[in-house]
C-alpha cells in the first residue's frame, strides 16, 4: 500500500528555525549566519565587524566548530557576549543548536547576534536556522574558481565578502572572472573586498550590514 | 557530508507515517531533491543503508526524483529551465528579476508499506 506524505525533508529544522525566526523578530534582534571555509578569517571579520558597530549595536556571538572554544575565548576577550557550540563532528549548525545556545543569551538587551557558522563551503548553505541574513566569506588564496566548484553557498548568501584582499597580487586571483561568476550565480549580490585583520574595505561591508539591520528594526520582523 | 541528517529526516517521517497507518514494514520511500541542493544521492543511498536496519525501513528502497531547476522572469514571464549558472539573469529579456520555481526541493512523497492485513 502506498501512503502519501508530501511533506518537507528538513520540515523539523525548517520548523524550529521558523520559530527562532519569530523569536528574533519578537526582541527585535537581526541575526547574520556567516558562512565560509576554515581559514577563510570568520572570526577576524567577526571582530572588525564588531569594531566597527559596537558603538551603534548591542552584538553577541554564536560560534560553531566541532570542538574547541578557542573562537569564543577570542570574541569574549573583545568585550562582547560569546556562546561557543561544538558540534561533535556535525559539519554545520541546525536550528535547534541556535535556539539552545540563544537560550543563554540576554536577547531583549541586543541588536545583533553573529553566527559563526562551522567552517565548510557545502552544508551550512542548505540549512535555515532562522536568520535574517546568510552571507559568506570567500578568501583570496582559495582561488578565484571556488563558485564554479561550491555554487549553492553562493546563491544563498545575500552578500559575499573576499576576504584577504591584501593579498591578491601574490595569489593568482583573477577578480573579474570571480565577479561574473558570482553574478551569474546569484544576480546583483554585493561583492565587498576587504582584508578584515587590518580594516581594509570593512567599513563597506559593515554600512551595507548596518542598513539591513535598522531596515529590519523599521520592519519588525523579516 | 550531511546527508545523514536529510536521511534522519526522511526516516523519521516515513515511520511516523507508517506507524500511523498500522504498516509491518517500509519497503519503498519516494523522495524529491532539487538540482540546486548540496544533496548527493549517492551519499544519500549510503545513509540510508546505515540508519534504516532495526527499524520498520530496514531493507527499503530508497527512491530519489533529482528535479531539475526551472525560473520565471519577472518582467517578462519567461520560464526556462536552467543549470546553476544560468538562472539569475533572464535569457529572454535580459531582466535580473528572477524567481526560482523548482530546483531546491528536499521533501518526502510517499512511502510503501506492508501492513499487518496482507501479513
Amino acid at each position: 500500500m502506498k501512503v502519501d506524505i508530501e511533506k518537507r525533508i528538513l520540515a523539523a529544522n525548517e520548523e524550529l528555525a521558523g520559530s527562532n525566526r519569530e523569536l528574533f523578530a519578537d526582541h527585535g534582534v537581526f541575526v547574520l549566519d556567516l558562512m565560509a571555509s576554515p581559514g577563510a578569517g570568520k572570526t577576524s571579520t567577526i571582530l572588525a565587524t564588531i569594531d566597527a558597530l559596537r558603538d551603534r549595536y548591542s552584538i553577541a556571538v554564536i560560534e560553531g566548530d566541532i570542538a574547541s572554544k578557542v573562537d569564543a575565548e577570542k570574541v569574549r576577550a573583545h568585550g562582547i557576549p560569546a556562546v561557543q557550540i561544538n558540534t561533535g563532528g556535525a559539519c554545520h549548525l541546525e536550528s535547534a543548536m541556535i535556539r539552545r545556545a540563544v537560550d543563554t543569551l540576554d536577547l531583549e538587551s541586543l541588536d545583533l547576534i553573529i553566527i559563526e557558522n562551522v567552517g565548510n563551503l557545502v552544508c551550512p548553505s542548505d540549512f535555515d536556522l532562522g536568520e535574517n541574513a546568510k552571507v559568506m566569506i570567500l578568501s583570496v588564496p582559495e582561488g578565484h574558481d571556488k563558485p564554479y566548484k561550491y555554487p549553492n553557498i553562493f546563491q544563498v548568501s545575500e552578500a559575499v565578502i573576499l576576504n584577504k584582499y591584501d593579498t591578491m597580487s601574490v595569489f593568482d586571483f583573477n577578480e573579474e572572472e570571480f565577479r561574473e561568476v558570482v553574478k551569474s550565480l546569484n544576480g546583483q549580490v554585493p561583492v565587498f573586498p576587504i582584508a578584515a585583520t587590518k580594516g581594509d574595505g570593512v567599513d563597506a561591508w559593515t554600512e551595507w550590514l548596518a542598513a539591513r539591520i535598522d531596515a529590519a528594526k523599521r520592519e519588525g520582523s523579516r | 557530508m550531511h546527508e545523514m541528517g536529510i536521511a534522519e529526516g526522511i526516516l523519521s517521517s516515513s515511520l511516523e507515517a507508517a506507524e500511523g497507518a498500522g504498516a509491518l514494514s517500509i519497503t519503498g520511500v519516494y523522495v524529491t531533491i532539487g538540482e540546486l541542493t548540496e544533496v548527493s544521492e549517492d551519499a544519500l543511498q549510503f545513509a540510508w543503508e546505515a540508519i534504516c536496519p532495526g527499524t520498520l525501513a530496514e531493507g527499503s528502497v530508497l527512491d530519489v526524483t533529482m528535479v531539475p531547476a526551472t525560473s520565471g522572469c519577472a518582467d517578462c514571464g519567461h520560464e526556462w529551465m536552467h543549470d546553476r549558472y544560468s538562472g539569475a539573469q533572464c535569457p529572454s529579456c535580459g531582466g535580473w528579476v528572477v524567481m526560482l520555481r523548482q530546483g531546491r526541493e528536499m521533501k518526502i512523497d510517499s512511502i510503501d508499506i506492508d501492513e499487518e492485513s496482507d501479513a
